[in-house]
């Protein structure tokens, strides 16, 4: 990032022609300290995030906890061959594209709804009262969450009542019915996340200049003028960088909710890739090998989405996250 | 609160109707929002206050308790699953995020410093972390594997460093001026000195975010602690919350009345919910820095 923004500064950047080892060795010899200093970094980094990259390595194989990774069997492609043949893939896949989706068209809007709305309040304490409420959820543990969810939306829950009476709906544990259970996710997440995920928004746009806004008004720009030519693009940058990490996490959908969440009667719209990998390596019909193959093709899909919104969203408007 | 205000515009601009009906339609937009929010949240305190048979018999949301008890809290208090597991996690909580901040204040420092060799490569191993992972699987293997299997280190070693946290800390510590460390070093100071002693004191306010989400994220995960904790004696408070909450509705043997769940709740969730507001005035700051330098 910065190395290189000072030259003059850094001898030792700043005389490439220096040989190879010389330089190691110098470089060794002032830093030294530094390098034992990380030396507990680095191990954490190898053993519990690079360590278990390697043991992807299980997925070539039948792997036996007995045996260990040197001893056991090595198949080859079978476990990812047998996941496209598994008789769940289309399900699962529709499920984590659905719950994905959903949550990328309405979570992700609403809290840059909501960071206009409050940057548009007159009154300064109206809007902080509104940031400390709206953040309050996201401190809330997912297994409360949920355990309210579930009380809510119970035959005779407050959620179940309210919409019986409005809308007519049957009164039933919505939680058992398969069809409701995106949409339950869904406001849920959006009750949880819209206060805290607007934060990033509102700083943005805090950072705009108001002489924009002043001049605009000279100009005999209204509210609604000033909000799509000013506002909304000195938001898009920071709409964009969110949007590459949200696609990025896309795949990643909030597995812990939907396991505590989801029956077996609603596993037809809930089961998710990584929910399956959870059953599969732990709970029903456990295979580590093949859960962990299930795994691998998931974080691969996580990788290149990252990657190619990237790339694209560098192309478009010049603003990445590398 | 540094946020979003405007300064009131000059009175002597007069505002058209069109605007004012947007502020109108504004204002009742946000103070129902902060109701939508807050009803779930009345509910289970309202719930908690109230009477065990009268919510039985009640449907819908509550807004007030049903015949006002104290008896749903008297069978929590009473429950000496819920204080094992709070001592469990106090002891994550405190343990947690000390050590965590210790390693993410180290590793940001080494990341922010200039000339060495391996900076770059730190940094690709760093982030790569971030974007790719091994998956549920590995991970148990590899804890397993270094003897955390059943142990309560097995909730606070292997989540020591989370790489997001790590480059709020460091794009922090980049923003502090050179010469400061430069005439610390002249003055013969180490690198723990300097990390401690000068440079943790100047960007206090990203180090505190920092901490609270650590410590939140200790306080409320649960998913580790049930691939790895097998002995109730080491049940962290989540994990009898889902016992409480959400066994208890599809297993006979954890069945516990709704009054004594939303009591529950509420013992579980005052403590870290006291502790935000002093905080959060530093949100901004983090949050912005993390998201954009990610």
């Amino acid at each position: 990032m910065s190395t290189l923004s000072k030259p003059g500064k850094g001898p030792v950047v700043n005389k490439p022609r220096i040989p190879l080892g010389k330089r190691i060795h110098r470089d060794f010899q002032m830093n030294w300290r530094l390098y034992l200093l990380f030396l507990p970094v680095l191990a954490y980094f190898i053993v519990f995030k690079y360590a278990p990259m390697a043991g992807l390595v299980i997925s070539f194989q039948d792997y036996k906890a007995a045996k260990g990774i040197m001893g056991s069997k090595w198949v080859d492609l079978k476990h990812f061959i047998n996941f496209f043949n598994d008789p769940y893939l289309p399900r699962l896949l529709r499920n984590t594209f659905t719950i994905a989706l959903s949550t990328l068209l309405f979570s992700f809007p609403s809290a840059i709804v909501l960071a206009l709305l409050i940057n548009e309040l007159r009154s300064r304490k109206m809007s902080r009262v509104v940031q400390t409420i709206s953040y309050i959820p996201h401190f809330i543990s997912v297994v409360v969450v949920c355990g309210i969810i579930r009380d809510l939306v119970s035959r005779t829950g407050g959620v179940t009542m309210l919409l019986h009476s409005i809308f007519g709906m049957p009164v039933t544990n919505m939680l058992y019915e398969p069809n409701y259970f995106v949409p339950i996710y869904i406001v849920s997440d959006i009750w949880s996340n819209i206060g805290w995920n607007s934060i990033v928004y509102l700083s943005a746009l805090t950072a705009i200049d108001q002489e924009l806004y002043e001049a605009a008004r000279v100009d005999g720009a209204n509210k609604w003028h000033q909000i799509i030519h000013i506002t909304i693009p000195c938001l898009v940058p920071t709409i964009v960088i969110m949007f590459i990490l949200k696609v990025g996490k896309m795949f990643d959908v909030g597995y812990e909710k939907i396991m505590l969440l989801y029956t077996p009667l609603t596993y037809e719209r809930a089961d998710v890739i990584n929910t399956y990998v959870y059953r599969r390596g732990f709970a029903e019909n456990v295979n580590f090998s093949y859960s962990t193959a299930v795994g691998f093709f998931n974080s691969v899909v996580c990788f290149v989405l990252v990657f190619f919104t990237n790339k694209i969203t560098r192309r478009l408007g010049g603003n990445s996250l590398w | 609160m540094s946020s979003v205000t405007k300064p009131n515009e000059k009175k002597a601009i007069r505002i058209p109707l069109g605007e004012r009906i947007f502020y109108a339609a504004d204002d009742l937009l946000m103070i129902l929002l902060c109701v939508l929010i807050l009803i779930p949240l009345i509910h289970v305190v309202a719930g908690s206050f109230s009477d065990g048979a009268s919510y039985m018999a009640h449907s819908g949301l509550l807004l007030w308790p049903l015949k006002p008890t104290l008896a749903a809290y008297e069978s929590v208090i009473a429950n000496q699953n819920i204080w094992t597991g709070y001592r469990n996690t106090l002891f994550i909580v405190i343990v947690g995020t000390s050590l965590d901040m210790l390693f993410s204040l180290v590793a940001a420092y080494v990341l922010s410093r200039k000339k060495y060799m391996l900076k770059k490569f730190f940094n690709l191993m760093v982030v790569f972390s971030m974007y790719f992972s091994g998956g549920m699987i590995p991970f148990f293997i590899v804890v397993k594997g270094v003897g955390l299997y059943k142990s309560i280190w097995a909730l606070i070693l292997p989540s020591l460093i989370n790489v997001f946290n790590l480059v709020i800390v460091r794009t922090a510590m980049t923003g502090v001026p050179d010469s400061l460390e430069e005439s610390a070093q002249l003055d013969g100071a180490g690198h723990l000195t300097i990390l401690f002693r000068i440079i943790t004191p100047l960007i206090l306010p990203s180090v505190a975010v920092v901490a609270l989400y650590y410590a939140v994220s200790h306080w409320n995960s649960w998913f580790n602690a049930m691939l790895f904790i097998k002995d109730r004696k080491y049940y962290p408070l989540q994990l009898i919350l889902r016992e409480i909450l959400i066994l208890s509705d599809t297993d006979e043997g954890f069945m516990m009345s709704e009054t004594i769940q939303f009591a529950t709740i509420v013992v579980a969730t005052i403590p870290i919910l006291c502790v935000y507001p002093f905080i959060q005035r530093y949100f901004v700051k983090g949050i912005m820095v993390g998201a954009v330098k990610g």
